[in-house]
């Protein structure tokens, strides 16, 4: 038992590719639905209404000071208490949802802040229409400036998807935990996977820079 | 027995004092490391900042869970039998040391070169001019982020639940498994870690705000 065999690796190779393909498919629906919770929650908070402001304040404090292990366990028992009963998989999905959800809404808002207010009146002033103004002068300098801060996030939210294994949703982290428990070769498994998620965070992110370079970068 | 009642309270606080413990063992440990990790990476030596570079990019680009299992798993494998205390100790001041270096790194660099340069011109020798000049500001600037950090590994403790360590969240699914009553028992949970982060959190924001009005 004292001795490194990565044997078993080998042998199960197909398995813990199909894990690495499964933890894209994972994180790419919270990603993309973190995303959407972030635009909707940052438009609510811009209404200046208490009501829909309330709301998200309390739901971004409350996300981000509480652990992910949490919010997943939690999600994972409430839901079929009111009655939807959805597999694993797909609770992952809305526990990284929410999670990321709340700290894109923190990064997103501090973005559409950053555009000074005179730059808006600037483009009334050149009677640009406000569908000019809203995507020209507010989105796409403000995704410029939120590109890198966004991206990292992006790479977080996938590397926390390895916590959903707790719940048994089909990702690289539980399929590493099948094997493990079948053949006791704990150390050999997850030092692969690592190996696996590193190269997962480096593809991400060279493909993450090389859009942003390409699109929301200011021209040299 | 299936309530919650006081000796759940009590096993759940017994969990928090690890937690707590936990956080703040990593975080010394961690800052320590964290520090060397930093000059290293700022060092004039290319082979040290590029080791130092990588040790940070290494636990960066890999899951905090990761982490925990391979020194975990790895100090069995290497016949060091500790106590699992020591090993998640361990493992969360491995993770610490790594972000906090990246933050420290941040900071020193954000600092003009003409600090370094002033250093050099009165001829203070490297450990006055870091440890007189550039650590005291660089840490100063580098205040809110590293609190962040601190919310962040507070958080992160929780994974080592998974590993069988009995900390707040794992004392929280024992408690549940036990009375059956899993949203009451981490609803509780979930509001004993917003105890502790959220002050934090709001300490830090304050903290970034009034750093970033006196510049102005």
């Amino acid at each position: 038992m004292n001795q490194l065999d990565f044997g078993i690796v080998i042998e199960r190779w197909d398995e813990l590719l199909h894990g690495v393909a499964l933890t894209l498919a994972l994180s790419t629906a919270g990603i993309v639905c973190s995303l959407i919770i972030g635009v909707i929650g940052v438009a609510m908070h811009r209404t200046k209404n208490p009501l829909l402001q309330a709301p998200v304040i309390a739901f971004v404090e409350l996300i981000r000071n509480t652990p992910f292990l949490i919010q997943l366990f939690f999600l994972f028992f409430a839901l079929p208490l009111l009655g939807v009963r959805l597999n694993p998989t797909i609770t992952a999905i809305i526990a990284l949802a929410i999670n990321g959800g709340a700290y894109s809404i923190e990064i997103i808002r501090g973005g559409v802040e950053s555009i000074p207010r005179g730059q808006i009146e600037a483009g009334a002033a050149l009677g640009l229409s406000s569908t000019q103004i809203f995507r020209d002068i507010v989105l796409i300098p403000a995704l410029r400036a939120i590109y890198p801060a966004l991206s990292s996030q992006f790479i977080l939210l996938t590397l926390t998807s390895s916590v959903c294994s707790s719940i048994s949703a089909s990702e690289l982290t539980h399929f590493a935990q099948r094997i493990e428990s079948e053949t006791f070769r704990s150390f050999e498994v997850y030092f692969t996977i690592t190996g696996l998620y590193l190269l997962i965070s480096w593809l991400i992110m060279t493909a993450l820079s090389s859009i942003g370079r390409r699109h929301f970068s200011y021209p040299n | 027995m299936n309530a919650f009642g006081l000796p759940e309270i009590l096993f759940l606080l017994q969990g928090l004092k690890w937690t707590v413990l936990l956080t703040i063992i990593s975080f010394i440990g961690g800052g320590v490391i964290g520090l060397l990790i930093a000059l290293a990476r700022v060092s004039t030596s290319p082979v040290i900042q590029r080791l130092a570079a990588a040790y940070i990019a290494l636990f960066q680009g890999t899951p905090l869970l990761m982490q925990l299992f391979i020194i975990y798993y790895g100090l069995a494998l290497l016949q060091i039998n500790v106590d699992a205390w020591i090993a998640v100790s361990f493992a969360y001041t491995a993770h610490a040391s790594a972000f906090l270096g990246d933050i420290w790194r941040g900071t020193i660099q954000s600092l003009p070169r003409g600090q370094t340069e002033a250093a050099n011109a009165l001829s203070l020798g490297y450990v006055s001019r870091m440890r007189d000049i550039i650590l005291p500001q660089a840490l100063k600037i580098s205040l809110p982020a590293t609190i962040g950090f601190a919310v962040q590994l507070t958080k992160g403790t929780s994974l080592a639940a998974i590993v069988g360590f009995i900390e707040l969240a794992r004392a929280g699914q024992i408690v549940s498994n036990l009375i059956f009553q899993p949203l009451l028992v981490f609803g509780i949970v979930g509001l004993i870690y917003f105890a502790i982060c959220w002050p934090m959190s709001i300490w830090g924001t304050r903290m970034e705000r009034r750093m970033s009005r006196n510049h102005a």
